[in-house]
This record gives structure tokens, C-alpha cells and sequence, in this order.
């Protein structure tokens, strides 16, 4: 359901429940009508594979819209806390959201997403992003190049372009760990109907694993100037970039980092290292042990602080990634884009935080 | 006064016979001395209660979750609730009962938002949950101060050096004497109708503890100093007095006055329930205070000490717990001002003990007991010391450091 009204009596319900946001109101009573906040409804749940879960969402009206191949980044709520992770529409732009999560080994949000989405769940949104897209001038032949759930944001790029009655060649090579994995093989049996369209399929695990080599691409008509968009683990997208470049490739090379959030292990006793990134002030410092607040005010910087003791919440600030220890718990914290004390945790390792 | 420095310093030292590798506290040695209002506590014990606490602590916070959640959004619906009623029930301002109930029920709410969610959200006791809005960061609560300004004077400055005189502003907020230490002058002869007028107008009171205005006064501060305040509260106050004072009176219609008279007598009520609940909790009789001597270098558990013996708690039902925001758990919620509140009265009893093992006292009494004590006290400090007697007879020995029990 979506709200439209004047922006005059907009203005009057929203000082009327000054300090609340109005959205902390509706909620209450449903939470899919929206004053400002982006959320999503989940219309279908299907598990295609033993790991993987697709996922159909309805956003509300706020929602702008992705570009093939962006990311968005959804919220969900996991014994009282609100977890956050970045996944790929794997759908042509709609107004519904195709997402095909894949519950890695220890993935804590796509394991409990694999187990308990349902229809009718709301989940948090936040508006697509990234630079990973179909660029506007299509190209003429594109190779995709997929391994696991990597395949999402590539297929969304394919899927546009087969609706888009794409002419050039379209090249779709993806690598599963074993013909079960393949989370879609119906849709990409579909796809490869089309006369242009050639999909290769292959598989990583048993004793003929077949990672990826330059034969894989070697027959591909035009191969020296296709638009080659790889998505996948590091070793995947170091071998084609590797490909791309010592065959001299003259199409351009389009890649999606794609990391795992695997829990870190953290060993206490582990020598300090790693550098610590004020990603605000665009400083940085070699991690020397102490506290974030210590090692940001040796840097010359001057983020709010008081107790210095971990009970006033004044220098909370929000780490972007890296592994922080809390030195009165000895807890490890691995989230990205969680707000932390600045005055009672100490990096371990590399550590992104916005001051 | 109430915590010596250094045992071997003080010359009301009562001799402590600790060995020196003793690390756990010894509750034969640890509690009584022969005079229960003189307590003797050496440093591990001091750091033994440190630990205990900081157990009591972790196994809290492992246990946080959907729970904790549930609750915290059973009250916002609750508050949600009140506020709707009250400010529908305004539209029939023009019947008397209709306009109590509709005071009542707006009263509750404003009391609701600003203890058991506001001041408890503020604190971080629920930042774990990670969600929009009701964290220590975003949270704005239904009042004229501005958050970003009652963190700054509370949870930083009135946490961390509780009961420090001349550290602590919330000691008298700079405008009545609330401690013998205070130094007494004769614009103190006025303490009872300052502190009442405080009372009445608390939330304004509120808003202007950042400025410091006595220190303005004193010229230890300059106005300049002080403007991104003042815009805030400006900002803050503006959009609240518009509110309760404009919008909501213009949208009764004829009714503007019933329903602008209303609103503030809500706002009234709450300033009269939120001032009785937090001048209990650091003002009746027993509550220590301190000089920043006796906690420079203070260890974890020196800190812990000092919270346990400022703070004082009140009795009372479930429903006056989740009323007073838990605040009337106030020794629980200055050693753990992080956890949420609603974990308090679960861990109270455990809190109590701790007390009892190292012979401290916990200082809880009755809504009524704990008002008369603290008006008492207000009225008590008008005066000179000279003309009255010190209630406060209780003396703490502490064993400050280390290399006096080696």
C-alpha cells in the first residue's frame, strides 16, 4: 500500500509526531506502509538447491529500481538483532526483487534465511548500489562469467539483455560445485534457446574438477572485443582477469568483488598487526594494540569521546569492516557496518572505521 | 566524607589484616567490622566486588535477545497507545471527565517516552538490536532537551563521576545545594522554592543543564562557547512547543484552549512524577558522595563502589518500575547503565547480595520514604551546616592501591 498526500498535511502529521518519524508509527500497525523507509514483503519462497534459497520481494513505494548487476543490501531480524547483507537481484529491472541467497558454510544471515524465510516476512532494504553494471552503451558481444552465487548479479545483465532483444552474441559460463548446485539450471536452459545465447555449464568438485582454463573461452567468436563481466570467488575472477590480460583482450573487463562473510577466527596472542582507516578524515595508522579512540587521537584526530570507560556511548562510531576485540570482554566483533565503542575496542587486523 | 585514600596515609585507619596474596574475598574477613557504619574494605576485595559484578555482567549480556526486543516494542506500542488516546480524547476537552482521562493518558505516554524507552534507549541499552531509531545515536525522546545534549550531560558526565562534588552537575544542577560539601551561602535560604520550582518546570530544567548557566554566570564559560547549544535547544523546544502548543490545539478546532491547557498540564504531570523519581535516586540520606581526590585513578572496581554507595533505589510494584523507567533501580542502573533496564529487578536481588557479602549497604526504601528524605534533605541544606546535624554517618575505608597490601 502506498500513501500520497499534499505535502502541506505531510508536513502537519510529521510535526504533529515530532520526535517520532512517522515511520516508527506505522510500523506498529503495518509495516508495509511507508511514510520514508524502504522495506520489502517476501510473495515466494522457493529452495532450488540443498543451499540456496530464492527469495521474491515486493518493496514499498520508495523503492527506485536497480541496474542490472547492482546490489542491494537487506535486513533482517535474528533473535532481537537486526542483521544486514548485500545481495544481488538476479531478476531484470521490476518492481519485484529476485534474490537467490546461497547459505555458505557458517553464513549466519543466509543459513537462517535458507531455514526460516517465509511468505508474508518483511525485511529492511536499502535502495541498489554498486558499480558493477550493464553499461549503457551495450555491448555487442558480452561473455559472463559466474562461479557459485556469483551468478546473480551476471544473470540479471543477461536476462536484460535477451529482453531487450539483444542481437550481438551473448556468452553465459558458470561454475557450480556439482550439477546440483546449479540454482538456475530451468532458467538457463530457457535462456539458451535463444540463437545467440550459449551457456556453458561447469562443475568444480569431484576428481575431474573443471576450473576455470582459457579453453573455456578460446572458442568464443569475437572474443577479442567482448565486454567480459566475471562475478565470483577471488580465484575465479584472478584467473580471468589473468585470462583477459596476457591474451590481450581488448574488450573491457567488468568485476564484482565477491567476499565470503566467514567468521574469522582471532587468535589473542596473535602479534598486533594490520592498519587501522579513518575513512572520514581519510587518515590512517599502523594498528599498534591500543583502543580505536587511543590509536585515532595519537593520529591527530579528534572524534567525541567522555568516559573512556565504555559506558557513555559518546564515540560510537561505525565500523565499515575488519575484526575489532572488546578489551573489557575479549569479545570479537567481524561485522561490517556495525556501530562500535571506539573507547573499549581494539582492531585486530585490518579495521575501516568512519571517523 | 566517606572513602579514605591509602589505608597507610589515614589517620582513621581501622587495621586490616589482609596477606598479601589473598585475591578472593574472604567474607569471614571481608564484612563485618565491629561498627556497621564503618566499613573497611581492602583493595582485592574492592576488586573481588569488581569481578563479581562484572560476571553478573557478562552472563546478562549473553542472555540479550528477541526477548529483550519484544519488550521494548511492548512498551512503545503501550506508549504509542496512551499517546493516541490522549490526544484523541482532547476532541471531547469540552467534557471534564473526557479531558482528565485525556490528560491522564497523555501523561502516562510522555512519562513512558521519556524513562522506559527514551532515557533507557539513550543510554545504548538496546544499540545490540541495531535498528533504526532506537538507538543512542538517532533516538530524539518527547521533551525540550535535545538527545545529543542529555548524553553529553548525562550519560558521560553524571555516569562517570556520580556523586563527585564539583565534578558531577547533577549534584543540585548548579543551582541548589544538595551536599554539606557544598559550600554554603546565603542564596541557598531559597533551596526549597528552587527546587520546587525545578520541579514544575523540569523539562526546561533539563534542557539547560548542558549550558552550565552558573558557570556562564561565573564567566568560566563564554556565550560563544555555548551557541551550538543554544541552537539545538532552540531547534528542539521549537518543534515540541509547536506541537503540544500549536498544531495539536489547532486541530481540535474550537476546543484550542481545552486541548492547549491540557497538553500542559500533561507536560506538568510529567515533570512533577520524572523530577520525584530521579531526586530520589542520588539525593535521600545514605547516598555518598565523594571529592575527586578520593577517585583519581579509580580501578573498575573502585568505580563500581562508588556507584553502589551514591545511588539509592525504591521499592515498589512492576507497574511503578516500568513508570519510573527502572530508574527506581537506580544502584542496578549505575553499575550497568548499558543493560537494559527491564533486566534490573531480575538482577536486583543478586546486586543486594553482593552488597551484604562485603558488608555495603543498599539503599532502598519506599516512593513516600525516599521523597520525605530528599525534601528533607533540601530543606536540611538551606541552612548553614553549623545550624544542622550531618544524617550522613556512615564512613568507608578504602584500600586504594596495591602496594599498601603487599
Amino acid at each position: 500500500m502506498s500513501i500520497r498526500i499534499p505535502a502541506f498535511v505531510g508536513t502537519i502529521i510529521e510535526s504533529a509526531l515530532s520526535p517520532h518519524p512517522v515511520d516508527r508509527y506505522l510500523e506498529l500497525v503495518d509495516p508495509m506502509t511507508t511514510w520514508r523507509d524502504l522495506r520489502a514483503q517476501v510473495i515466494a519462497v522457493d529452495r532450488p538447491t540443498s543451499r540456496t534459497v530464492r527469495l521474491t520481494l515486493r518493496p514499498t513505494r520508495q523503492w527506485k529500481g536497480h541496474t542490472p548487476g547492482q546490489y542491494v543490501q537487506l535486513s533482517t531480524v535474528i533473535d532481537g538483532v537486526r542483521h544486514t547483507r548485500c545481495f544481488s537481484p538476479a531478476n531484470t529491472p521490476a518492481d519485484d526483487i529476485e534474490l537467490t541467497i546461497t547459505a555458505h558454510d557458517g553464513g549466519f544471515v543466509s543459513s537462517h534465511l535458507r531455514e526460516h524465510a517465509h511468505v508474508g516476512m518483511v525485511v529492511g532494504l536499502e535502495q541498489a548500489a554498486g558499480d558493477f553494471v550493464l553499461p549503457d552503451d551495450r555491448p555487442r558481444t558480452a561473455v559472463f562469467v559466474s562461479g557459485g552465487s556469483g551468478i546473480t548479479p551476471v544473470l540479471s545483465m543477461a536476462r536484460t539483455l535477451v529482453a531487450e532483444g539483444h542481437r550481438g552474441q551473448i556468452v553465459f559460463v558458470h561454475y557450480a560445485r556439482t550439477p546440483d548446485d546449479v540454482a538456475y539450471r530451468t532458467e538457463l536452459t530457457e535462456l539458451a534457446r535463444a540463437d545467440n545465447v550459449d551457456v556453458r555449464l561447469h562443475y568444480t568438485r569431484g576428481p575431474a574438477g573443471d576450473h576455470f582454463t582459457d579453453d573455456h573461452l578460446a572458442d568464443v567468436a569475437d572474443i577479442d572485443d567482448a565486454d567480459l563481466f566475471v562475478c565470483g570467488p577471488a580465484a575465479l575472477m584472478d584467473a580471468v582477469a589473468n585470462h583477459h590480460g596476457s591474451r590481450g583482450l581488448r574488450g573491457r573487463l567488468h568485476q564484482e568483488a565477491f567476499t565470503l562473510a566467514a567468521p574469522l577466527t582471532v587468535d589473542p596472542d596473535a602479534p598486533v598487526e594490520g592498519s587501522l582507516t579513518f575513512l572520514r578524515s581519510g587518515r590512517s595508522a599502523t594498528n599498534d594494540g591500543r583502543t580505536i579512540l587511543d590509536q585515532a587521537e595519537s593520529a591527530g584526530l579528534t572524534p567525541e569521546s567522555g568516559c573512556r570507560m565504555g559506558i557513555c556511548f559518546s564515540c560510537t562510531a561505525i565500523k565499515k569492516s575488519g575484526c575489532t576485540r572488546n578489551v573489557l570482554t575479549g569479545e570479537t566483533d567481524t561485522e561490517t557496518d556495525t556501530q562500535i565503542q571506539l573507547c573499549i575496542n581494539a582492531p585486530v587486523g585490518d579495521v575501516e572505521i568512519e571517523v | 566524607m566517606t572513602i579514605t585514600e591509602n589505608p597507610t596515609t589515614s589517620t582513621e585507619l581501622v587495621p586490616v589484616d589482609v596477606p598479601a596474596t589473598e585475591t578472593v574475598p574472604d567474607t569471614e574477613t571481608a564484612a563485618p567490622t565491629p561498627d556497621p557504619k564503618h566499613i573497611v574494605l581492602t583493595y582485592e576485595q574492592v576488586e573481588a566486588l569488581g569481578r563479581d559484578l562484572d560476571e553478573l555482567r557478562a552472563r546478562v549480556v549473553a542472555d540479550l535477545g528477541q526477548k529483550d526486543r519484544d519488550y521494548l516494542y511492548s512498551i512503545i506500542r503501550a506508549q504509542r497507545g496512551f499517546e493516541i488516546a490522549g490526544r484523541g480524547l482532547m476532541y471531547l476537552g469540552f467534557f471534564p471527565p473526557a479531558w482528565l482521562a485525556a490528560v491522564g493518558a497523555l501523561s502516562v505516554s510522555k512519562i513512558l517516552d521519556n524513562m522506559e524507552i527514551g532515557h533507557n534507549v539513550m543510554h545504548g541499552q538496546y544499540d545490540w538490536m541495531r535498528e533504526d531509531t532506537y538507538n543512542s545515536r538517532e533516538f530524539e525522546w518527547d521533551t525540550v532537551c535535545p538527545a545529543d545534549q542529555w548524553r553529553h550531560s548525562h550519560n558521560y558526565l553524571h555516569h562517570t563521576f556520580t556523586n563527585i562534588v564539583g565534578e558531577d552537575r547533577d549534584i543540585g544542577y548548579g543551582i541548589l545545594r544538595m551536599d554539606r560539601d557544598q559550600k554554603w551561602n546565603p542564596y541557598y535560604l531559597g533551596n526549597l522554592g528552587y527546587a520546587t520550582a525545578l520541579m514544575v518546570l523540569f523539562e526546561w530544567g533539563v534542557m539547560l543543564h548542558d549550558l552550565e548557566v552558573e558557570n556562564i554566570l561565573a564567566r568560566k564559560r563564554k556565550w560563544y562557547d555555548v551557541k551550538g547549544l543554544v541552537k539545538g535547544m532552540w531547534r528542539k523546544a521549537g518543534r515540541q512547543v509547536l506541537k503540544d502548543y500549536v498544531v495539536f490545539p489547532a486541530l481540535t478546532g474550537p476546543l484550542f484552549v481545552t486541548t492547549f491547557l491540557g497538553n500542559a498540564s500533561a507536560n506538568l504531570v510529567r515533570n512533577l512524577w520524572t523530577f520525584s523519581i530521579i531526586f530520589c535516586g542520588h539525593f535521600p540520606s545514605g547516598a555518598q558522595t565523594f571529592t575527586p581526590e578520593e577517585c583519581a585513578d579509580e580501578t573498575r572496581g573502585q568505580w563500581y563502589l562508588r556507584q553502589m554507595l551514591g545511588s539509592a533505589n525504591i521499592t515498589g510494584s512492576p507497574l511503578f518500575h516500568i513508570m519510573s523507567g527502572n530508574l527506581s533501580h537506580q544502584i542496578e542502573h549505575h553499575l550497568f547503565p548499558d543493560i537494559p533496564a527491564s533486566r534490573y529487578p531480575e538482577i536486583s536481588g543478586e546486586v543486594r547480595e553482593i552488597c551484604e557479602r562485603y558488608g555495603l549497604p543498599y539503599n532502598t526504601g519506599s516512593l513516600s520514604h525516599q521523597l520525605l528524605s530528599t525534601w528533607k534533605k533540601i530543606a536540611k541544606l538551606s541552612l548553614p551546616n553549623f545550624m544542622t546535624r550531618d544524617d550522613n554517618d556512615l564512613v568507608v575505608t578504602v584500600e586504594r592501591s596495591r602496594t599498601a597490601a603487599a
